[in-house]
C-alpha cells in the first residue's frame, strides 16, 4: 500500500502528461511543436524516476534515464535540425479546426476514462489511474497523426504515443530491463528511418505535405 | 442577539468590499503604471474619480428608455449581493449560507445581460458592437466558470464557498493535478470576465479594441460612476474567489470574534496586494489578443476545465 502523498505525485505526472499531449494538439507551430515534445518526454522521465521511487525497482531509473537522454533531448536536437534543413518552421495546417480537434480529444479521454475503469477494476488504484491516463496519451498520439498533414508532426504524434506506452508498462508492475531498451533503440531507428524517408519525400514532391501521397497509394478512385 | 451580531459582520464585509474594490483598481492601475516607467496616478484616484462622477448631472440620450436609467442599479446591485456571497475575510457569515457558487455566476451573468440590454437601448452602433462581443465572450467563459464549479463541487462535497474554503483548508485535499488545472481555467475565465488585457484593455478608447468600454459610451454621472463601481467590485469579487478557493490561509470562521476577524482581515489585504501586484505584471508582459483568437483563449480554459473534472474520476478517493 502506498501513502496518499506517493499517489498523489503519480497522479500529478500522469495527468500533467496528458495535458501536455493536449498542448502537442493545439500547438501549430513547428518549433513550438518540438519543444512540447521535448517536455512530453521530459514529464514521462519524471513520471518513470517516481513509480521506480514508489516500487522501489531500480531498474525503472534506468528507463527514466533512456526516456530522458534519448526522447527529450536527442531526438528534439534531431527533429529541430531536420525541421531547419526542410526549411518548415512556419505555421502547420490542421486538417481540422484546432477547437475541433480539441473536442475529439476530450471525448477520447473521457472514452479511455470510461473503458479503463470498468476493466481494471480489480488492480490497485496506482495501476488504474496509470492505465487510463496511458490510454488516452495514446488516443491523444493517434488523434494527432490523423489530424495533422505534415509528415514531421505526424513523427511527433508517433513518439508520444510511445511515450505514452512507457508510462503503461511502468503502471504495470515489472517489465523487463531488456525490452524498454529494445524498444528505445527501435524509436531511434525508426526516427532515423522516418528522417530518411522525409528527406526522400521531399525530394520528390518538394515538399513534406503527405495529402500529395495518396494518389500513389494505388487505390482506384 | 447573536442573529444580529452576525448581521453586523456580514454588513461590515459588504462595506469593506465597497471600500476596498476602488483602492485595488488604483493599485493595479498604480503598479502598472510604474512598471512601464510612468509615475501613475495616486492611489486614492480611482475614489476621486467617483466622486467627480457622483456631483455631475447624468445626461441622457432622447432614445433612451427607462432601462437604460434603470441598468447601472441592476448592475450594481446584482454584483454586490454577488461579492457579498464570496467569504472575503471569513467564511461562515450570514449570507454565505443563501447561495452557491452557482448563484454567483447566475448574479454576475444577469448583470452582464442588463449592461448588453444597455448597450443596445440607446441605439448607437457601439453600443450595439460591444454588447455583441460582451455576449460573445460570456457564452464563451460561462461553461468553462461552471466546469470549475464542477470541479471544485466533486472535490469539495458542496458548491457553497464556504465549504470549499474549509476542505481546502482540512488534510484530506492533497496534492492534485486537477486542482492546478480549475486555478488555471479560473485565472482565464476572471481575466476575460473584466476586461484585463489579453480580452480587452481597461484603459482605452481606441475604437477596435473596445468591449466594455463601448456599452457604456453613452453613461455618464451617476450611472456611469455606479457601473464604474461595479466593475471595480467585479474585479476584487473574483480576486475573493481564487484567494479564499486556492489561498484559504487566514481566513476567520464566523464565531470565532473580533480578533480573528482581524487577522483575516490582514490576510485578505495581503492577498488582495499580492493578487494586484501579479496582476500588473502579467498585464505589462503580454499582448492584447486579436478578437477572433478569443475562442482559442477561453476554449482552452473550458478544456482545463473539462479535463479538470474528467481527471477527477480517476483521482484518489477523499
Amino acid at each position: 500500500m502506498i501513502s496518499p502523498l506517493a499517489f498523489d505525485i503519480a497522479h500529478l505526472f500522469a495527468g500533467s502528461l496528458v495535458l501536455v499531449s493536449f498542448m502537442l494538439l493545439y500547438q501549430d507551430r513547428m518549433t513550438g511543436l518540438i519543444n512540447t515534445f521535448a517536455s512530453h518526454a521530459l514529464v514521462v522521465s519524471f513520471s518513470v524516476a517516481w513509480q521506480a521511487y514508489i516500487q522501489q525497482a531500480p531498474h525503472l531509473y534506468i528507463t527514466a534515464g533512456i526516456a530522458l537522454v534519448i526522447k527529450a533531448i536527442v531526438i528534439p536536437l534531431a527533429l529541430h535540425r531536420i525541421v531547419v534543413r526542410l526549411g518548415i518552421h512556419r505555421t502547420i495546417e490542421p486538417v481540422v479546426g484546432i477547437g475541433l480537434t480539441m473536442l475529439a480529444g476530450i471525448g477520447l479521454i473521457a472514452l479511455s476514462i470510461m473503458v479503463m475503469l470498468p476493466i481494471t477494476a480489480q488492480a490497485g488504484t496506482l495501476a488504474r489511474e496509470d492505465l487510463s491516463f496511458a490510454l488516452s496519451v495514446i488516443l491523444l498520439g493517434l488523434l494527432m497523426m490523423i489530424s495533422r498533414r505534415n509528415a514531421v508532426s505526424q513523427v511527433i504524434g508517433f513518439l508520444s504515443i510511445e511515450n505514452g506506452l512507457i508510462l503503461a508498462a511502468t503502471g504495470a508492475k515489472g517489465m523487463p530491463l531488456v525490452v524498454e531498451i529494445s524498444v528505445a533503440f527501435s524509436i531511434l531507428v525508426a526516427l532515423i528511418v522516418i528522417g530518411i524517408f522525409l528527406f526522400r519525400i521531399r525530394e520528390r514532391f518538394e515538399t513534406v505535405d503527405i495529402h500529395l501521397l495518396h494518389e500513389h497509394r494505388g487505390e482506384q478512385p | 442577539m447573536a442573529v444580529i451580531l452576525d448581521l453586523l459582520v456580514q454588513f461590515c464585509e459588504m462595506l469593506v468590499v465597497l471600500a476596498l474594490a476602488p483602492l485595488l483598481a488604483g493599485y493595479v492601475r498604480q503598479l502598472k503604471a510604474r512598471l512601464v516607467g510612468r509615475r501613475g496616478p495616486p492611489l486614492v484616484q480611482p475614489y476621486r474619480d467617483l466622486l467627480r462622477l457622483l456631483r455631475k448631472e447624468a445626461v441622457l440620450a432622447h432614445s433612451a428608455s427607462w432601462l437604460f436609467r434603470a441598468a447601472p442599479y441592476l448592475v450594481f446591485a446584482a454584483t454586490w449581493v454577488a461579492a457579498a456571497l464570496v467569504p472575503t475575510f471569513a467564511t461562515g457569515l450570514l449570507f454565505n449560507y443563501a447561495a452557491d457558487m452557482i448563484a454567483i455566476v447566475a448574479l454576475l451573468g444577469s448583470a452582464r445581460f442588463m449592461l448588453a440590454l444597455a448597450g443596445l437601448d440607446v441605439g448607437t452602433s457601439f453600443g450595439g458592437i460591444g454588447s455583441s462581443r460582451e455576449m460573445m465572450i460570456a457564452s464563451l467563459a460561462e461553461p468553462a466558470m461552471v466546469m470549475v464549479v464542477f470541479t471544485l463541487s466533486l472535490l469539495a462535497g458542496s458548491t457553497q464557498l464556504s465549504f470549499i474554503a474549509a476542505f481546502m483548508q482540512g488534510p484530506g485535499v492533497g496534492l492534485r493535478v486537477s486542482l492546478a488545472m480549475a486555478l488555471v481555467a479560473l485565472i482565464m475565465v476572471a481575466i476575460a470576465e473584466n476586461a484585463r488585457i489579453p480580452i480587452d484593455n481597461p484603459a482605452t478608447h481606441l475604437e477596435l479594441t473596445m468591449v466594455h468600454e463601448a456599452m457604456i459610451l453613452e453613461y455618464s454621472g451617476r450611472h456611469l460612476a455606479l457601473i464604474e463601481l461595479a466593475s471595480f467590485v467585479k474585479l476584487l469579487l473574483y480576486v475573493s474567489i481564487i484567494a479564499c478557493v486556492f489561498a484559504p490561509w487566514g481566513l476567520a470562521v464566523s464565531g470565532q470574534g473580533g480578533g480573528a476577524y482581524l487577522i483575516g482581515l490582514a490576510a485578505y489585504v495581503v492577498k488582495l496586494a499580492v493578487a494586484g501586484l501579479l496582476l500588473a505584471v502579467f498585464e505589462t508582459a503580454i499582448a492584447k489578443m486579436r478578437v477572433f483568437r478569443y475562442s482559442d483563449f477561453l476554449g482552452s480554459a473550458f478544456m482545463l476545465g473539462v479535463l479538470a473534472t474528467l481527471l477527477l474520476f480517476v483521482s484518489r478517493v477523499t
